[in-house]
């Protein structure tokens, strides 16, 4: 342990802490808009000078360890004075439009101005030539806002393993993008939305289409539903002031309807119809491998999260063909809306509007994929991130915060607690094993409160396995198999995991795979800010949510059953084919 | 190293034609290879890539990201963090103008703009005859000299913008220009 003295408090931290770390450990704040925690300091915006006694000049705090009887001074007036130039100069190259900012709630850049009493801009700065990026269906990049804090640059590069964006150029030129001066849809980006969730200011955003949404809802010849996604419940009340982790599934539901939504539906149902179709694809493929001896796609891979399809195309497409077929929930959601549930109503297809919130990104290009339609007619019409409904509600003047808590709408609003933790990562995982081992032993899945430990929580690859015995007769043929699964979150994590399966081959059945760190719940379309004590959160929310239902398992549900009975017929049956599945392509990078 | 400004060197067969693509990216997969794993090996294998080719087109930077498992990006960040490397083709003769600090305060920006006006075109543009390419440089490390003119691999000091003219048509000439010189 070290000796450190900071603004004349003695304190003990382990060696090779920042003085940004030690300050944390004894409540002092030292602003920093650039860095990330578990991620090595960059001192990219200087915000965080401070006064070490004996340095020549004032040290970044961020990317300055700690050395034995160091002295620190975070408030003396000469840190306060030059923290507050670094942010006069920063705000003095940056497009501070404040009021028609996306980010003007919760911009960290006027946040800070604020805190450090900045009241006028004294420098008359360059400011970049405007260049607006939106060109894919997910994001907008405005360079006129960047502070080149290179946030971006860490969580595209070392969390998803992606790298799409880099500093282009240098100097006041530099441009924090892609190659060449490429918009974002000429590389191979996921569209996760990481970089628009750990931005500090307005430079990237989700594009938004509150304004076609509320076009539908005011159309009176338009049948416009919503589903919400499972992981959007755990995090709303976040921008209603709300602590991480409440839970506000009724008051979610109250406002949907209130927003003037036809239908208040879950993404949740059709969470517990990919579990049916998904778990029937798997042992399928047990039985091709095990009874047949034929050839086929293992491990297989889980497909609900856009952003690692896209990852799969661009960079492993030798993994397409191990990639489940199954739609993402989102898209069975609308291709069930424009089918069974139309006919219910008696509406045309054509009619019916299916909108989204989702915690993501990506799933706005998902959804306009081509191939997700059902006889030319789009499954899902407009997709909302977590953050664009937050800001519906209160453009709406609905005082959320007052809202009675409401129930979904039937007959797609009833979900088990499976569904529910498609949120978190090891989730999809989780629910899938609760179905299948019943499914082949009759019995209930033997582990604690339902819930598979080792594939729960933030560690980035994770893997249990499971010995299968006293099955059914259908399914002798796997009566002591091993059953091995991984699970991985985070494209950098899985990246590893990938490469690794190419060098040694995969001892695993079936891999789940999310995109963003920590699952949906550390989407890039939910509020900010996310770091790991908020993903917790938010996960423990999310199994409380599954732990608070009777029903817990998707082949339950008897709205599901009824879907079936009444129309699908049966898992990966030929209306399920049609709708429900989808396939994958190669893009060059 | 050859000359900064070769559009190509001259294939191994002795003769004069010009060497293939296929030769060239097979020249480059030799660079990648003798560089990849060494740490700090990214510069000289652009610097190599630069000198085959004469400059450093989007197909070499791929093939140098991915023989080096590093991203476009992040190649594409480097290549154009350096004013030394370009992703456009140079004409016969690059002038760089250094406006270095020292260079800068003694003048550099006027002797640059007597360029520009000289040769007709801006900073990273190539004259329509490909005769010139006019760009900017960081310190050449002769600042005792500034403000200095590199063309192709000759240093020119002190150099005054009303020369400037009569240096441009002397190379066109393919003579040797008058006046302080030296070899870098």
């Amino acid at each position: 342990m070290i000796n450190v003295t900071i603004n004349s408090q003695k304190i003990q931290v382990p060696e090779g802490s920042s003085i940004l770390q030690a300050a944390r450990q004894i409540g002092v704040t030292i602003p920093t808009l650039c860095n990330l925690e578990k991620r090595e300091a960059i001192g990219a915006c200087r915000v965080c000078l401070v006064e070490v006694e004996g340095a020549r000049t004032l040290q970044a705090a961020c990317s300055t360890p700690v050395h034995e009887g160091i002295i620190v001074r975070t408030n003396s007036t000469l840190a306060r004075a030059a923290r507050r130039q670094v942010l006069e100069m920063l705000l003095s190259e940056h497009d501070g439009n404040c009021p028609t900012c996306d980010r003007s709630l919760d911009c960290e850049l006027r946040a800070l101005a604020d805190e450090m009493g900045v009241s006028r801009v004294p420098f008359e700065g360059l400011r970049a030539k405007r260049h607006i990026d939106d060109s894919t269906p997910a994001l907008v990049r405005d360079n006129s806002k960047c502070i080149k804090c290179r946030r971006c640059v860490t969580v595209c590069g070392e969390v998803q393993g992606v790298g799409a964006l880099f500093p282009q150029g240098r100097g006041f030129q530099t441009v924090i993008g892609p190659a060449f001066m490429r918009d974002l849809d000429g590389v191979a980006c996921v569209q996760c939305g990481q970089c628009a969730a750990i931005c500090p200011v307005g430079a990237i955003v989700e594009k938004s289409c509150i304004p076609e949404v509320w076009k539908a809802i005011e159309n009176p010849k338009l049948h416009v539903i919503v589903q919400t996604a499972p992981a959007i419940r755990a995090a709303l009340g976040e921008a209603f002031g709300y602590e991480p982790g409440t839970r506000v599934t009724g008051k979610m539901a109250a406002a949907l309807r209130r927003l003037g939504f036809d239908g208040v539906f879950d993404t949740n149902f059709t969470a517990d119809l990919t579990i049916l179709e998904e778990g029937t694809e798997l042992l399928t493929r047990l039985k091709t491998a095990l009874v047949d001896k034929q050839p086929v796609a293992l491990p297989l891979f889980t497909s609900c999260s856009p952003g690692w399809i896209n990852f799969a195309e661009f960079y492993f497409p030798q993994f397409l063909p191990n990639i489940s077929t199954c739609k993402s929930p989102q898209q069975m959601f609308g291709a069930v809306a424009k089918s069974y549930y139309a006919q219910k109503i008696g509406r045309k297809p054509e009619e019916i509007v299916v909108v989204s919130v989702m915690p993501c990104t990506a799933k706005k290009f998902e959804a306009q994929r081509p191939e997700m339609n059902v006889n030319g007619v789009r499954d899902v019409d407009f997709v909302l991130t977590t953050r664009e409904l937050a800001r519906m509600i209160r453009e709406a003047g609905i005082d959320f915060n007052a809202l009675p808590d409401e129930q979904m709408d039937a007959p797609l609003g009833l979900s088990s607690g499976a569904a529910d933790i498609f949120a978190n990562t090891g989730g999809v995982m989780e629910a899938a094993l609760r179905t299948a081992y019943e499914i082949v032993t009759g019995r209930e899945l033997p582990v604690a409160n339902l819930h598979v430990t080792a594939i729960a929580g933030l560690g980035g690859v994770k893997e249990a396995a499971l010995t299968i015995t006293g099955t059914k007769p259908e399914w002798s043929f796997l009566e002591g198999v091993e059953l091995k699964v991984a699970v991985s979150h985070g494209l950098g994590n899985t990246r590893r995991l990938l490469e690794h399966i190419k060098a040694h081959g995969s001892p695993y059945h079936f891999i789940e795979v999310m995109t963003c760190p920590g699952g949906c719940i550390g989407g890039g379309g939910q509020p900010r800010f996310t770091d790991d004590s908020v993903r917790l959160k938010r996960i423990a929310a999310i199994y409380s949510e599954d732990e608070s239902k009777k029903m817990r398992k998707s082949h339950e549900n008897p709205d599901v059953q009824t879907l079936y009975k009444e129309f699908l017929v049966k898992p990966l049956g030929e209306k399920s084919h049609h709708l429900l599945h989808t396939h994958y392509k190669h893009k060059a990078k | 190293m050859t000359s900064l400004s070769v559009t190509a060197a001259p294939c191994s067969c002795a003769c004069s034609c010009e060497p293939s693509e296929a030769e060239l990216f097979a020249r480059l997969d030799e660079v990648i290879n003798d560089y990849h794993e060494k740490p700090g090996g990214l510069i000289p294998a652009l610097q190599t890539a630069q000198s085959i080719f004469g400059y450093l087109p989007e197909t070499v930077i791929r093939r140098i990201a991915d023989g080096f498992g590093k991203t476009v990006s992040e190649v594409a960040g480097v290549v154009t963090f350096y004013s030394f490397f370009t992703l456009h083709p140079r004409g016969k003769n690059l002038v760089r103008v250094c406006l270095g600090t020292a260079c800068y305060v003694r003048g550099g920006k006027e002797v640059l703009d007597a360029f520009r006006k000289k040769l007709e075109i801006d900073v990273g543009e190539t004259t329509p005859d490909r005769q010139f390419s006019l760009e900017v440089g960081r310190c050449f490390g002769a600042c005792g000299m500034a403000p200095v003119v590199m063309v192709n691999e000759t240093v020119y000091q002190r150099v005054k913008p009303a020369r400037v003219g009569e240096m441009v048509n002397q190379i066109m000439a393919g003579a040797a220009v008058a006046g302080e010189k030296e070899h870098a």
